[in-house]
């Protein structure tokens, strides 16, 4: 027999100037199943708690029903006090007499007839409730880093430092991501990879990371705490063990002629290489696509040269698997490439580059060793145009978002541009110059003002060759929107930077949602700006929107936070609010008929199938088993099972049923 | 085989020679135009910026009584009358309250069954693989297309061709054994909106035009559109004037080159209508052979 | 009270909808008291059969109220109550249950005013087309009376 407890809370008087408080009590007080009914003043205070406890234990109450605020703000306090009485705290229910009646009606009999009806509501309901036990999932102290960029470096570092165990997978055969190709950074210039090496080394150095280079992720299963993960290890026909990097090999390949992607096609590479001289880890891979040896069958020069034998002809990718308790994501960005842009000619003037090929060409370890020069014949350009938002903010053609680091990178550009080229002139098409950060606005002043950039606000229209000059056609629209003709010697696209190449299949693989520009979501935009909408899975970098290195860095650092509070306690708790298959004697075992419909519906991959077996192993029926480490208990299963065999507790078909059934028969 | 035709009023005044040489063209390939009979102005170039259901209305008619002629397939060879054309089945199969007020007013069931070709659709659907059995020379000269702006614009609503570089006119160019060239000025605005109010802007926009094509060493320029045409050949004192010096490079429909490819006498193609002499000749008799188009890969992109 | 009082019943989920009453109510925006607010997780866990349920149990008018497309807390359950609705939408005009009298809405928890004008239009709507007693004397009872 349910001896349910009724507490009424005036809320001071923003409840009991409309609503008719000790009525209700009074009217409550006679529902079936109700010992005991009160009202009180304040029942969040103290001696309003106390009230609760000591009735809770004085009249022996199997649940309770607290009629004031939205549960949304003080249903922890009365779990709490609920707990603190000896009563399991999920026979707690609150009935919203406040935001839902007091706030928004006049007072008045149907007012109160209302507050009446919500509390038989939730007397109804409370009567149903079990006793439910938070969920205690184990955990996996070992954190996943994908990418290996300036993002992947500062979470692994943090976690690993924080004293867990970190595994790093990047795809490249170095880590150090867009980072490791960028000249001077703004806003103070100080040399990209001066800052930046020494952190990767420190990331091949610590004890607690395990790093993969060369290598992808397979596949992903499991939960918050307890992932499963595939690392694909790409072969790279080098035994890493053996290798001791004297890159004797790359000197000594015949291959000389393949376009190095770390320059963007602006230098070239033998087909076994190291992308970059000061690469983590210092290995050098194979590329099988183009070596003389796996496309004719005979070279293997390489393997003459080595020294140590560490050259690996029939080396096999490898597929690791990994336990890892939380998994974070840093698999950086890419940039729209200048053959997107028709107008500007499909890409096919040499000297209309991108920013990130300006940047290498500005690094002092680039193609020209730090020199500005034309593709097309290596001179020197004496009048380079920057163009701003190319495909940045633009619907039309491009994309709608404001990639964010263009206006500083260009600036920068300009700079960099005037202090190796002291007579020439930059030109900068800019939309607006977003330059809100520390220090960003005086650095384009600099820019400005110093280095002599001249910015003309205005889009370029079309760009095209004429005996060897790029003639620029654009508009100032501060100058009565006069058509602006540049005759350039060079031309930098500051062009979009878009989603990485892979980040759906990554997203599909992990089941994190992604945004339309292919972009990962966070789960909340302001105040979960880290996690993505499951639970254990964070996101760093630019892999979520563009970001500049600093944001970059502090988000890792965020998701460090993140997964070493998920690493501090051995065991995760979680609400017991999930769904669950119902299970019954044999032979039938459950009402579950194994359709397998609220498979596809659940948004967690909760749902798994699960096998009856006699004791010889024969297969008597297959359940759907809801795993309750996955389920978030959203119940779209609970509503789409056909058999009524799945419930979800807390809001079970009996509470929901009765709470109508309630309602409405008054 | 047998297509519906819409000359409209250039095809009948100022564009003979299109006319022209599109019919012959045709009738030399077994091509039967049929014209939509009764037809009315297209609405270009002033009625879509004063009434837009006026706009919407004239070509409907047009379209609407070719439907009911029974023809399937409306080719239409000015530029101008193509994007009302287009334009106007647009939105009135993406409008319904439009399409039925349109349709009240002129009286008739637009049905929206009709496909609308342009010029270098027809060239491409009916022309193009009957070149190599017809054709008696190889078109041996530099040309620059030229598209203009209304043949590829607005991109969203045709879907034909690369709206910033096309491309479709060059394959055909290229097709005929002539040596089209990259330039600048591909869809560059010529002025013809102002070919009559305001002289100077076309001899600027359209001067800019013929002496990119010229100084890239083009011997003639190639365009499908009748404004282009007739703005570029009879506006060139203007453009004289603003390039400070003499540029005779001719100005020929593509219909004609396909013409003269195909051995059609050049008057027949109306090639003495124009103000610039067209002087292109000696061209190499044409042995059939397996002929690369570099470009066809470009093609199958868009 | 001689003026008819429909009771409307509105399924809304814990996210939006039932925080975006929580808003109303903080916003102080008055709206009629004729309406019940019935909390569930999530529109995707709201059954259909619920809604003749509270027809049954005497409902004149059911509102039901979720997260806009895309904001799910829970990714898609939304969807899922979307589609649902739309079969159980056909499935009621087949039976001959009036679909007038059930509300399907997007309310997000930042719209308070938004929530009380619906409750207000569809309080409205249902004192227009009066009690829904075609219905309510379908009751079991009767019949197993």
């Amino acid at each position: 027999m349910a001896r349910i407890g009724v507490f009424i809370c005036h809320c001071g008087e923003n409840i009991s100037a409309t609503v008719d408080c000790p009525k209700v009590s009074e009217v409550a007080a006679k529902f079936p199943g109700v010992a005991y009914s009160v009202d009180y003043k304040y029942m969040c205070s103290d001696p309003g708690q106390s009230l609760v406890v000591n009735a809770i234990k004085e009249h022996k109450l199997t649940g309770i029903v607290v009629s004031a605020c939205s549960p949304r703000m003080h249903e922890p306090t009365f779990r709490r006090a609920c707990a603190e009485a000896g009563l399991n705290p999920y026979l707690c229910e609150m009935a919203n007499i406040r935001e839902h009646c007091s706030w928004v009606h006049e007072k008045g009999d149907r007012t109160d007839q209302k507050a009446i009806d919500v509390v038989r509501m939730m007397v109804e309901k409370v009567k149903r409730n079990n006793a439910l036990m938070s969920i205690k999932v184990p955990v996996t102290k070992t954190a996943l880093v994908i990418g290996g960029g300036v993002a992947g470096i500062q979470a692994a570092l943090d976690i690993a430092n924080a004293g867990h165990k970190v595994v790093m997978v990047e795809r490249e055969p170095s880590i150090g991501g867009h980072m490791s190709q960028l000249s001077e950074t703004f806003p103070t210039l100080d040399c990209s990879q001066c800052i930046l090496t020494p952190r990767m080394v420190e990331v091949a150095q610590n004890p607690n990371i395990t790093l993969y280079t060369y290598a992808e992720v397979e596949s992903v299963e499991g939960f918050v705490g307890n992932f499963n993960v595939k690392i694909r290890k790409k072969a790279k026909s080098i035994d890493e063990t053996l290798c001791n990097g004297c890159g004797m090999c790359t000197t000594k390949c015949p291959q000389k002629k393949i376009p190095n992607e770390f320059e963007l096609g602006m230098g070239n590479r033998p087909a076994i290489y190291v992308p970059f001289p000061q690469a983590v880890p210092n290995v050098p891979v194979i590329d099988r696509l183009n070596c003389t040896y796996y496309k004719n069958g005979k070279c293997k020069i390489c393997e003459k040269f080595c020294q140590p034998k560490a050259i690996r002809f029939d080396q096999e990718d490898e597929i690791i698997e990994v336990a890892v308790g939380a998994i974070s994501i840093c698999t950086g960005f890419d940039v729209k490439k200048t053959d997107f842009f028709p107008e500007y000619g499909y890409g096919k003037h040499k000297d209309i580059i991108d920013g990130l090929q300006f940047e290498r060409m500005a690094s002092a370890s680039g193609p020209t060793l730090g020199a500005i020069r034309r593709p097309s014949d290596g001179a020197e350009p004496k009048k380079i145009v920057f163009v701003a938002c190319a495909g940045s903010r633009d619907p039309a053609k491009g994309i709608e978002y404001c990639s964010k680091i263009c206006c500083m990178y260009t600036a920068k550009h300009a700079i960099l541009y005037k202090h190796k080229v002291h007579d020439g002139t930059a030109y900068i098409f800019y939309m607006d110059i977003r330059a809100a950060g520390k220090n960003y606005d005086e650095f384009t002043r600099r820019a400005i003002e110093e280095d002599n950039a001249q910015y003309i606000r205005g889009r370029v229209s079309s760009i095209y060759e004429r005996d060897g000059k790029l003639i620029v056609i654009g508009t100032d629209t501060l100058m009565n929107h006069e058509t602006v003709e540049i005759e350039a010697d060079m031309v930098v696209l500051a062009t979009a930077g878009v989603a990485n190449q892979g980040a759906e299949e990554l997203a599909q693989k992990l089941h994190v949602s992604y945004d339309q520009h292919r972009f990962f979501s966070e789960a909340h935009p302001k105040l979960k700006p880290v996690e993505t909408n499951t639970a254990g899975i964070y996101l760093a970098g630019a892999c979520q929107s563009p970001k500049d290195i600093p944001e970059s860095v502090a988000a890792a650092s965020g998701v460090a936070g993140k997964i070493s509070c998920l690493f501090s306690s051995s065991e995760l708790t979680r609400e017991p609010l999930i769904a669950f298959v119902d299970r019954i004697a044999a032979p039938d075992y459950s009402s579950c008929t194994g359709c397998f419909l609220c498979q596809p519906v659940c948004p967690y991959n909760a749902i798994e199938k699960e096998d009856i077996k006699d004791r010889a192993g024969n297969l008597i029926k297959s359940l759907a088993y809801i795993n309750p480490g996955l389920c978030q208990g959203c119940g779209t299963c609970v509503a789409i099972c056909k058999s009524k065999s799945i419930d979800i507790d807390g809001y079970t078909n009996q509470q929901m049923y009765s709470e109508v059934d309630a309602l409405l028969n008054s | 085989m047998k297509l519906g035709f819409y000359p409209g009023c250039s095809l009948e005044g100022a564009s003979r020679e299109y006319n022209e040489s599109v019919q012959a063209v045709a009738e030399k390939l077994g091509i039967e135009l049929v014209s939509i009979p009764d037809w009315n102005c297209c609405g270009a170039t002033a009625a879509h910026n004063l009434d837009k259901e006026l706009s919407l209305s004239l070509p409907a008619r047009n379209l609407a009584l070719a439907e009911e002629a029974g023809l399937t397939e409306l080719v239409v060879p000015c530029a101008a009358c193509y994007s009302r054309f287009t334009v106007t089945q647009h939105e009135l199969l993406h409008d319904n309250a439009m399409h039925k007020k349109v349709n009240e007013i002129i009286g008739k069931e637009y049905k929206g069954t009709l496909r609308i070709l342009n010029v270098i659709q027809f060239i491409e659907e009916y022309i193009i693989d009957k070149l190599e059995d017809n054709m008696k020379f190889e078109i041996n000269k530099k040309v620059a297309c030229y598209y203009g702006c209304l043949l590829v614009r607005p991109n969203k609503i045709l879907n034909f061709d690369r709206t910033e570089d096309p491309q479709t006119m060059d394959v055909v160019m290229k097709k005929l054994g002539a040596d089209s060239i990259d330039w600048a000025f591909k869809t560059e605005c010529c002025g013809a909106g102002f070919s009559v109010s305001f002289t100077e802007a076309v001899g600027r926009l359209s001067g800019k035009i013929i002496e990119d094509a010229s100084h890239r060493g083009a011997e003639a320029l190639v365009v499908a559109c009748p404004m282009c045409h007739s703005n570029l050949d009879m506006r060139r004192p203007a453009m004289d004037k603003y390039n400070g010096k003499k540029i005779d490079t001719p100005v020929i429909y593509i219909t004609q080159a396909i013409g003269l490819a195909l051995g059609i006498d050049r008057k027949k193609l109306g090639l003495n209508r124009h103000f610039v002499p067209v002087k292109l000749d000696n061209f190499k008799p044409y042995v059939k052979k397996e002929v690369v188009v570099e470009n066809t890969q470009i093609m199958e992109e868009i | 009270m001689s003026e008819f009082q429909p009771k409307i019943v509105a399924f809304v989920c814990n996210w939006c909808t039932y925080a975006g009453a929580d808003l109303t109510g903080t916003s102080r925006i008055k709206y009629s008291p004729n309406v019940r607010i019935v909390r569930f997780p999530c529109t995707g866990r709201i059954d259909y059969m619920l809604l003749t349920k509270a027809f049954a149990s005497g409902a004149d008018g059911i509102i039901v109220s979720g997260c806009h497309p895309n904001d799910c807390h829970y990714t898609s359950g939304n969807f899922y109550a979307r589609r649902r609705w739309i079969v159980f939408k056909k499935l009621c005009d087949f039976m001959g249950i009036d679909t007038r009298r059930i509300v399907f809405s997007w309310v997000s928890a930042a719209e308070g005013s938004k929530w009380a004008d619906i409750v207000n239009t569809t309080n409205e709507e249902i004192i227009k087309l009066g009690p829904y007693d075609s219905y309510h004397k379908l009751s079991t009872q009767d019949i197993l009376e």
